[in-house]
């Protein structure tokens, strides 16, 4: 990684969560774009830190609770009058 | 933030008894509650026992809560409080509060870097690679997984993240950082293997 006049990976590591979520200033996120400019180790922690967000979040991750859960769940609850099929 | 169904269950309903809503919010909640207990106890078992005392806990206390909070996050602040107490039952010696904003061990420094963020969708969920991210998730450690389960998988914001696990955000965001950059490391090592693959080919 290098180091930079304005900004170096460090510093921006420090704010890489809140650039990937969109919440720096204007400035900040110029200061970082122009760091990222010319240090692509700081590029591939971007971009490989982003995909590792997406991934988690990919619909292909995500399961419903099993039918046999709720069921139990509802009856624990004595919602039983309420177990009906999971839409 | 973690809405399944169309509208927010009505808490006044909630307060006054309404069974119906209840169901409503049991059905709206018991899926991200149920995967937060397997994603923090590896288990089917304990995450079944987690969303079961969750919802009782809820059912008992719903008279006292004033509705400050979104009936979400008081949710997960439940859920969280059961994961946490069935951990400690289990491990005694995890410390769940060591984490300081300015721990110098800086173990959670980027070392590997290759670039795998363009390999396909279909590459990086296969079934080995889904097995994988289970098992890297499952590695972060307890302080870190809670934050990430909540901010990263379930969708809360940082204020939401914050307020179900009684941490400031300044906390939740340094713990979201370093839970991001590790497990970016976990799997850097991993998918780095299958690019070195594809080069060979």
């Amino acid at each position: 990684m290098t180091d930079h006049a304005h900004m170096n990976c460090e510093a921006l590591l420090g704010s890489l969560s809140e650039y990937i979520d969109g919440e720096l200033s204007l400035e900040l996120c110029r200061e970082i774009e122009k760091h990222l400019a010319g240090c692509e180790n700081c590029r591939v922690v971007l971009n490989t830190t982003r995909r590792t967000i997406d991934l988690v979040q990919s619909p292909a991750e995500s399961v419903p609770v099993p039918d046999d859960v709720r069921e139990r769940l509802f009856k624990r609850l004595n919602l039983d009058d309420y177990i009906k099929p999971n839409s | 933030m973690v809405n399944p169904t169309s509208q927010e269950p009505s808490l006044e309903k909630l307060r006054n008894g309404d069974r119906a809503e209840f169901a409503r919010l049991v059905d709206a909640y018991s899926t991200p509650i149920y995967r937060l207990g397997l994603r923090m106890l590896g288990n089917a078992q304990d995450a079944e026992d987690i969303l079961q005392n969750t919802f009782l806990n809820a059912l008992t206390h719903l008279p006292e809560f004033e509705g400050r909070s979104s009936l979400a996050t008081w949710l997960y602040r439940i859920a969280a409080n059961e994961a946490l107490m069935s951990i400690r039952r289990r491990k005694p010696e995890v410390n769940l509060e060591d984490l300081q904003a300015d721990d110098p061990d800086a173990d959670w420094m980027p070392a590997t870097f290759a670039d795998w963020s363009n390999l396909p969708e279909a590459e990086l969920l296969s079934e080995e690679g889904k097995k994988n991210l289970e098992a890297a998730i499952a590695g972060l450690p307890e302080s870190l997984r809670l934050v990430f389960i909540m901010r990263d998988i379930e969708g809360l914001s940082i204020k939401e993240t914050a307020g179900a696990l009684g941490l400031t955000e300044t906390n939740v965001k340094t713990r979201l950082l370093r839970a991001r950059l590790h497990l970016r490391e976990q799997l850097s090592s991993y998918y780095g293997e299958h690019l070195i693959r594809e080069e060979k080919k």
